[in-house]
């Protein structure tokens, strides 16, 4: 749990109020300018009423330069981020020409796949050149090719269960599945911080929704029991059935879930776990599992599995795993199974020989190397930035570390101070985090070399000197006393 | 007599008040004199206080002890997960073994491919494998992020220009799925309090995307003007309060289920007539209608600001995958902030981005392909014109063709089977892959079935007369012993 210090909450607060304050001034000065130029709605309502997206207008224009990066060379460790300037006070912004060399700290890329690859790419282009871009049809028409199938085969076997389904983009699967497994009657309990693609495929199924304290088991247990005796809202029937919806990683927090207590209350209960890996696959266990081998939680215990190619596996595309009939169930009734195109063949290709590589079938210990240096790169990083006194976020062995920033002026500015310095990184704030727990984050990949994390950590201490960031006292070091150690703001 | 009893009873009165009066007969407080009534009043008075402040007699509420809360959870038995598995549900598709063109190997044999949105032709294409290759090999195959973190790649940004310039509207948004185009764009701008006007026979991604903005949503019949007319008089009779109540039509160039085509001039009449705006989805129309392949708006002769906001999934005539959204500027720059299916996203791998910017411009030097692709319709037309049992429901113009049965058995489900039977001896028999409708039990769609053929501008003469053929004689078969 985070927990913010008294005076920065505070000096958070106002630093909203204050900008809240210039963008409610600056509205109602245009609001008086365009009171006598013509509206040319001619009686349509306006699409966008005004405060709607008053937090875009006034708040995130300011610092748009710091978001939606263009880059221009494959998403590897060092990256070309192309140049950007702007004549209206970063409102539009327009491309240059010039480009410079950073090293990439934003991007999902745990494994390196990201970039042309030595096993992965001629095989890639080689199932181009036979099966060309795209199929143009839906799975059940005439777009499942010998690689679709075997590319299903492929997942199971890796993730560990009998049967596999694959759609063209991670988002879609979860909110395409989750309406095919409940309906209207049945419980969906999903963790508080779960991804919008979650949220997005439990409203639309039109089951109950329940949120639980993120990552507390024993708040988990409470819901469940009050909830089964409680029955349905109002009628107070029996509930046909709950699904527990859990992530592995926590994209915005680093943290690693509970497995292993959520699945034996969820047994004890007769409650359905459902797994969203999309961070977790491929990049924690010992195999590059995912979070069932690095808990040791048998996966014949998660009744689904789902998890996305697009981070570890440097394609695009999700899956689902389960037993053989729920895959069968999924291929005849889901949505995205039915009617969108299937997913792109190449693509497809460059899943089976990620896995291929990772599994060590193509002859070398490629795999072993990344899946070891990418656990070695993250402990190692992590342990740095908090002997240096930041307050970073998230469990050992993941590859996601949030810096906390907590003051809005201090989001566009450690942004920017890194880029000087040619390291991208990633910041976010609201809406995709509270309001006032803003933060910066940090995705390492195993294409990092030990000298790239060490120049990234000088840079982000300077950074980190000059907006004030430090917030827990430093690890003392002899040639560190010097730069104060105590620096709670 | 009367007067009799109104003395007696004034006499009553008057030893009544006489009683009251009695005790307090001189008093005066506060200068009011004190009369006997009053007495009565406060002992009312009294009365009334007791009473209400009587608690009022609930049956003692109880919540449930801890043991009968286990009690309770060990009973609950829930559903299986899944219901059982039928024998239709397991029913495999054809898989092929080469690329989807016009014609494609099934099972080592030489299959003619009636069932891939290949409009154009453009699978295969030396163009688009050459500029797919070079991208693949400058970077990679994924994007690894979405479009705000990193994941903007200087080839989106390039195709967002060139869609922009080929449809001549200002600015374009690219989304990594075809089908999650749709269901990110409505909610984004369609709120609680909304209304919306959709045909009734949308496909799922529509409707999804209907039910995720929680709008008031109101059905017209399909592709029926007069029903859109009535419809939109009703609501707009309805309404006539509230400025800032936004209102919608959602229509389709080219149904996917049915294969008609929005008649677009109409619809723009009547937009401009009761003020709504127009969501169109031209999936299946771009590149293929219009004399220069720019739409359903270039077809019609409508400018295409008319229409409000465009959006196409380009796993169509583009031979590729993702989707995109056009419109002007504003609203393009709002989606890049508040739709989901953009913002929560990994973006679309660069090879496809790139492969569609080569699409439309082999599209724009080559317009024959689009003469190609409406003569091997009508030859089609003419083929399947006295098919016995099925008829022809789709527009003379549409690259989708569609036959329904003339007699449904009266359950869609039974209809479905009849049709995958059809479809699986086209493919064993005579080497033919078309499509029979498939229906998932979320769509709401409830449009007639029947079998869809995807018409491309790489069938030949033969291939067009093939297939007539063999669906006549199948359809005789199966169609007039059922």
């Amino acid at each position: 749990m985070i927990t913010i210090p008294y005076l920065t909450a505070v000096s958070t607060y106002f630093s909203y109020g204050l900008l809240f304050a210039f963008g409610q001034l600056r509205d109602y000065s245009r609001r008086i300018f365009d009171w006598w130029s013509t509206n040319n709605l001619h009686g349509y309502a306006p699409i966008c009423l005004a405060h709607e997206d008053f937090y875009i207008r006034r708040l995130y224009h300011r610092i748009q330069d710091c978001f939606g990066r263009p880059i221009s060379s494959a998403p590897d460790a060092w990256v070309d981020v192309v140049e950007r300037y702007s004549n209206d006070n970063n409102k539009t912004l327009k491309r240059t020409t010039k480009s410079t060399r950073c090293l990439n700290l934003g991007s999902y890329n745990y494994l390196g796949f990201g970039s042309f690859d030595e096993y992965c790419t001629p095989r890639v282009i080689e199932s181009l050149k036979k099966f060309s871009a795209s199929t143009c049809s839906s799975r059940v028409d005439a777009g499942t090719t010998s690689v679709h199938a075997e590319l299903e085969e492929c997942v199971a076997n890796y993730v560990g269960k009998p049967a596999a389904i694959v759609t063209g983009m991670g988002f879609a699967t979860n909110s395409a599945i989750i309406p095919v497994l409940i309906g209207k009657g049945g419980l969906i309990i999903s963790d508080s911080l779960n991804h919008t693609s979650i949220v997005n495929g439990a409203r639309g199924s039109g089951a109950t929704i329940r949120v639980f304290q993120h990552n507390t088991p024993a708040h988990l247990e409470r819901v469940l029991k009050e909830q089964i005796a409680e029955g349905q809202p109002r009628t107070h029937r029996p509930w046909k059935k709950i699904i527990v919806v859990v992530e592995g990683i926590y994209s915005m927090e680093g943290e690693i879930c509970q497995l292993p207590e959520i699945v034996s209350i969820c047994k004890k209960y007769k409650a359905y776990v459902y797994l969203d890996e999309a961070h977790s696959i491929g990049a924690i266990g010992k195999t590059g599992r995912g979070v069932c081998e690095l808990l040791g939680v048998d996966t014949a215990d998660v009744d689904i599995m789902m998890g996305t190619f697009t981070k570890s596996f440097g394609s695009c595309g999700g899956y689902i795993a389960g037993s053989k009939d729920l895959i069968q169930y999924l291929k005849y009734h889901c949505p995205a199974h039915l009617y969108a195109t299937s997913i792109s063949t190449p693509s497809a290709q460059q899943i089976i020989s990620a896995i291929k590589v990772i599994l060590g079938e193509d002859g070398s210990n490629r795999g072993a190397q990344k899946l070891a240096k990418i656990r070695e790169n993250s402990n190692f990083f992590r342990a740095e930035l908090q002997k240096m006194g930041f307050e970073v976020l998230g469990d050992n062995d993941s590859p996601v570390m949030p810096i906390m920033l907590y003051n809005p002026a201090k989001i566009p500015a450690f942004s920017r101070e890194c880029l000087r310095e040619n390291v991208a990184v990633v910041v976010v704030g609201f809406p995709a985090t509270p309001l006032l727990l803003a933060r910066a984050r940090i995705c390492i990949s195993a294409s990092h070399s030990r000298e790239d994390l060490v120049k990234a950590l000088q840079v982000i201490s300077k950074a980190g000197d000059l907006t004030g960031i430090k917030y827990f006292p430093a690890a003392p070091k002899k040639q560190e006393e010097e730069r104060d150690a105590i620096k709670l703001d | 007599m009367d007067t009799n009893l109104v003395e007696m009873f004034n006499a009553a009165l008057d030893w009544v008040k006489m009683i009251l009066d009695a005790p307090s007969a001189r008093v005066v407080l506060f200068g009011v004199p004190i009369q006997g009534h009053i007495f009565v009043e406060v002992v009312l008075g009294f009365v009334i206080v007791i009473l209400l402040s009587q608690k009022s007699y609930k049956p003692p509420k109880r919540p449930l002890t801890e043991q009968e809360i286990d009690e309770l959870c060990d009973e609950w038995v829930p559903e299986p997960l899944i219901p059982p598995i039928t024998e239709d549900m397991r029913h495999e598709p054809p898989v092929l073994e080469s690329a989807a063109g016009p014609h494609t190997t099934v099972n080592g044999v030489d299959v003619v491919n009636f069932a891939s949105a290949n409009y154009l032709g453009l699978i295969g294409h030396e163009k688009l494998l050459e500029s797919c290759t070079s991208a693949l090999e400058k970077y990679g195959v994924g994007s690894c992020g979405p479009r705000g973190f990193y994941g903007t790649i200087d080839v989106h940004l390039d195709c967002e220009t060139r869609i922009s310039k080929f449809l001549g509207t200002p600015d374009t948004i690219l989304y990594s799925y075809g089908l999650s185009t749709m269901f990110s764009t409505i909610p984004c701008f369609c709120k609680k309090g909304d209304i919306i006007v959709a045909d009734e026979g949308v496909h799922w991604g529509i409707q999804n995307g209907l039910q995720l903005s929680r709008s008031t949503i109101v059905y017209f019949k399909h592709n029926d003007m007069d029903s859109l007319r009535s419809t939109l008089e009703k609501i707009m009779t309805k309404n006539k309060r509230s400025k800032n109540l936004r209102r919608y039509i959602v229509a389709e160039a080219v149904y996917q289920n049915s294969g008609q085509i929005a008649p677009l001039d109409e619809i723009v009449k009547l937009k401009e007539k009761y003020r709504f705006r127009v969501i169109l989805d031209e999936s299946n129309s771009f590149g293929v209608l219009g004399s220069s392949g720019r739409g359903l708006a270039e077809h019609h002769g409508v400018p295409i600001e008319k229409i409000d906001v465009v959006t196409a999934a380009m796993g169509h005539a583009l031979a590729t995958e993702g989707g995109f959204c056009t419109g002007n500027a504003r609203i393009i720059d709002y989606q890049r902030l508040s739709s989901s299916g953009y913002v929560f996203s990994a973006s679309l791998p660069p090879y496809l981005a790139s492969a569609a910017i080569t699409a439309i411009d082999v599209i724009d030097q080559n317009p024959d392909m689009l003469v190609k692709l409406k003569q091997n319709i009508a030859l089609l037309w003419k083929g399947l014109s006295d098919i016995k049992g099925m008829s022809l429901a789709s527009n003379p113009e549409s690259p989708i063709v569609f036959l329904k049965l003339e007699k449904s058995s009266g359950s869609t489900k039974d209809d479905l089977l009849l049709l995958e039977k059809m479809a699986d001896r086209a493919l064993k028999e005579d080497s033919l892959l078309v499509v029979s409708s498939k229906r998932s039990f979320l769509d709401k769609c409830r449009l007639p079935v029947g079998i869809k053929l995807f018409v491309s501008a790489g069938h030949s003469d033969s291939d067009l007369l093939k297939v007539s053929e063999s669906l006549k004689r199948l359809a005789s078969e199966l169609l007039l012993e059922s």
